[in-house]
């Protein structure tokens, strides 16, 4: 009551808190002139209580009576006069709040900032709309050249996403199909790369991240290399399709033969339906031929005699091998895998790594591969990762110095990172080991169900468009406090342009909706400028010389 | 002064009688009317009114039957005026401390001989801003849902906004009587009328 005349203009009272816990969440009575239609879960508000400011999320909104026979027998409703006396006094509406933090008010959160809650606010503290100055005082000021995800529900603050910290651990973008995850991944890329958070690696399955792609409405916005072209190289494994879509690329992928290892191999066994006993057969072709000339010498064999006559050597069924063979028969179509690399890509990759350009891999028609999808992703990670680890190693040894953090992206992660192989694939163990090799993952994926829930437990900062499968539901949000609470907010999230956002880079969970991308201003924001524009600024000259 | 009806003739700290000066012009039932302690101005709200013989054990007898009009009795009978008294009940509501209203009962009762007064429009506004007096009102002894009515009724043409005035009254009645729907709900019809 005391701060009633305090109250600055979007910090309208609400109501009071009537009961709660700090495991479930308060309940606050709506004050008779709140309209109940006016509020909605993921909202922000303030709760003050006696000696602290609470700071909380709107997670549902519900009718209530003083007297359930009311309910019972409704008044004569065709009065007017009677509505408006009876609407938030016999019936009100309530709130039910989750407070998060605590802003003000004690020592400790005056200089550290925001705190974690650890008690309820007391009864009867009133409730109000968070301002424009609380949103900052929670999510930190923006300065002009500072990224930000977008705003809060009805407001304009901006809402600062830490790019280092998103980058610090793994994390993870879901949502459904059309929700607009390819959209927010790009924004998240071009925030690290924007503040030089760590370098990344994107595998592009769908050719989304590297010179342009299209939103939902079929308009094309520029992506990562048009923005920031000397930060990050285009990678193709398809250079007729990056030239039919005119996309300059900075290097063709090829693989060798002698670089696929039958751990590569048998990360394709389900998408390939190779049995398990084929995948020990292509460790004793690896035995018998080396571990460079096996694929290469298994696929050269021809006709029944040879083959059986290679089963019979190795002590195999020759039915296994003429699956494998078989299947294997199909890595022939992918034309980037070549008996021998004219350059080996790995080192490009990783030299480009190393001068802090982020590489977005292309994969032009071979995107619907999913096969050669995750051979390559595979393939190339497992060495970039082991590389990495030498290199970390040697330094803490105190040799050389450590890498540039690196994101590597992927896409359709439940691919990678399903129960049954997440303990197999080199994606599984870097989700797990976290940042001590200075690798983490980005994944972005539909089914988050289908993706190991040790893994999931392991993403720092989870982004997540709108679900409404359950179990998808579920699994984002394993190991989160308040789950039924984001529950309700997550289900109820627009299709478009809105995501919640919890973990290690927000301070609380947070429902934004992503800024603006693909006008001319909002690539202003990121620092493009038009080729006229710089070519005014004699920038371009000075490029020529740099 | 043209607003000073009576004297009061009885007096507790929850209510107090007054007898008019006026034979059958006691002040309408549900409006404010003010006495005083001595010290203190104490407001009460008509709660009932009624007009007797002085003498308890003597009713008037009908004198009518050989007069023309009504006016005509008290006419041929001057002493009748005399003979009969009107007086009112208030139930008290509160009282005026420092000019500021007070919806509490008074720390004494008022005394005998105190002239009672009828509020005009400002006091009534003044007093009835804050609604506090209605939980004194409707824990009054029946017919406590008429009274309400007519106090509000009374009170809200004092005010600027009169339908704003009973919205907020109804809100306040409706939070005083939450569990006692049937009872809110034909208070409100009463003040809608």
């Amino acid at each position: 009551m005391m701060v009633e005349n305090s109250q600055a203009p979007g910090e309208r009272r609400l109501g009071v808190v009537v009961a709660g816990s700090l495991t479930k969440g308060v309940e606050a009575r709506l004050d008779s002139d709140v309209s109940v239609e006016d509020m909605a879960v993921g909202r922000y508000v303030t709760i003050e209580g006696e000696k602290r400011r609470f700071f909380g999320m709107v997670t549902d909104v519900a009718l209530d009576a003083a007297d359930p026979r009311l309910m019972a027998n409704p008044p004569d409703l065709s009065d007017p006069f009677m509505v408006e006396v009876l609407s938030g006094t016999s019936t009100f509406g309530r709130l039910h709040v989750l407070p998060v933090l605590t802003i003000g008010g004690d020592a400790s959160s005056l200089l550290e900032g925001p705190q974690p809650v650890k008690t309820v606010p007391a009864h009867f503290s009133v409730v109000r709309e968070a301002g424009e100055p609380d949103v900052e005082r929670v999510f930190g000021q923006v300065d002009e050249k500072q990224f930000y995800i977008g705003t809060p529900l009805d407001m304009e603050t901006r809402v600062r996403l830490s790019p280092a910290e998103l980058a610090a651990r793994s994390s993870g973008v879901f949502g459904k199909s059309g929700t607009g995850k390819t959209f927010l991944a790009r924004l998240l890329l071009i925030g690290i790369i924007q503040e030089n958070a760590a370098v990344n690696l994107v595998f592009d399955m769908h050719n989304e991240y590297g010179w342009k792609g299209t939103s939902e409405a079929g308009i094309e916005v520029k992506a990562l290399k048009q923005l920031f072209p000397s930060k990050v190289a285009v990678f193709t494994l398809d250079e007729e399709n990056a030239r039919k879509r005119g996309v300059s690329t900075d290097f063709v992928v090829e693989i060798g033969y002698d670089e696929v290892e039958p751990e590569d191999v048998a990360m394709l066994r389900e998408t390939m339906g190779l049995t398990d006993a084929a995948v020990q057969a292509t460790y004793r072709l690896a035995r018998r031929f080396g571990e460079r000339r096996w694929l290469e010498s298994f696929l050269a064999v021809e006709g029944r005699e040879e083959l059986s006559e290679l089963a019979q050597g190795l002590g195999e069924h020759e039915a296994t091998l003429a699956a494998l063979r078989r299947r294997l028969e199909m890595l022939r179509r992918l034309r980037f895998l070549v008996p021998h690399a004219r350059e080996n890509a790995l080192q490009r990759v990783l030299e480009h790594l190393d001068r802090g350009v982020s590489v977005v891999l292309e994969f032009g028609r071979y995107g619907d591969a999913v096969a050669a999808y995750i051979l390559v992703s595979n393939l190339l990670t497992r060495r970039i990762h082991e590389r990495y680890r030498e290199r970390v190693e040697s330094a803490v040894g105190g040799e050389g110095a450590k890498p540039e953090p690196l994101v590597i992206t992927i896409e359709e992660a439940h691919k990678f990172l399903s129960p049954d192989i997440s303990g197999q694939t080199i994606f599984g163990t870097i989700a797990r080991e976290m940042r001590k090799y200075r690798v983490t993952l980005m994944v972005i994926d539909q089914r988050p169900s289908g993706i190991d829930d040790e893994v999931m437990s392991q993403l720092g900062t989870k982004i997540t468009c709108l679900l409404d499968d359950e179990r998808d539901i579920e699994s984002v949000l394993t190991g989160v406090s308040g789950k039924s609470e984001l529950r309700s907010v997550l289900a109820r999230l627009d299709s478009k342009q809105q995501a919640l956002i919890f973990g290690h880079a927000v301070p609380m969970p947070v429902v934004v909706r992503t800024r603006e991308y693909g006008s001319r201003e909002s690539y202003r924001e990121f620092g493009f400028r038009e080729a006229l524009e710089r070519k005014k600024t004699g920038e371009v000259e000075a490029d020529l010389w740099e | 002064m043209t607003d000073r009806v009576g004297e009061v003739v009885e007096a507790s700290t929850t209510e107090f009688v007054a007898q008019c000066y006026e034979l059958h012009q006691p002040p309408p039932f549900g409006s404010l009317v003010r006495t005083t302690d001595g010290e203190v101005d104490i407001y009460g709200v008509v709660s009932s009114a009624a007009t007797t013989s002085i003498e308890p054990g003597r009713r008037p007898i009908a004198r009518g039957s050989l007069e023309a009009t009504e006016a005509d009795v008290y006419r041929s009978s001057p002493q009748l005026a005399k003979l009969l008294r009107t007086d009112f009940t208030a139930l008290v509501l509160g009282y005026r401390d420092n000019d500021a209203p007070r919806h509490c009962l008074p720390p004494r009762p008022a005394r005998i001989h105190s002239f009672a007064f009828i509020c005009d429009g400002e006091e009534v506004a003044q007093f009835t801003r804050s609604l506090d007096f209605l939980s004194i009102l409707v824990d009054a002894p029946a017919p406590v849902g008429e009274l309400v009515a007519a106090t509000l009724r009374h009170a809200a043409a004092a005010h600027e906004d009169r339908r704003a005035f009973l919205v907020r009254a109804g809100k306040e009645l409706a939070t005083l009587l939450g569990a006692e729907t049937q009872r809110l709900n034909a208070l409100l019809r009463r003040l809608r009328a």
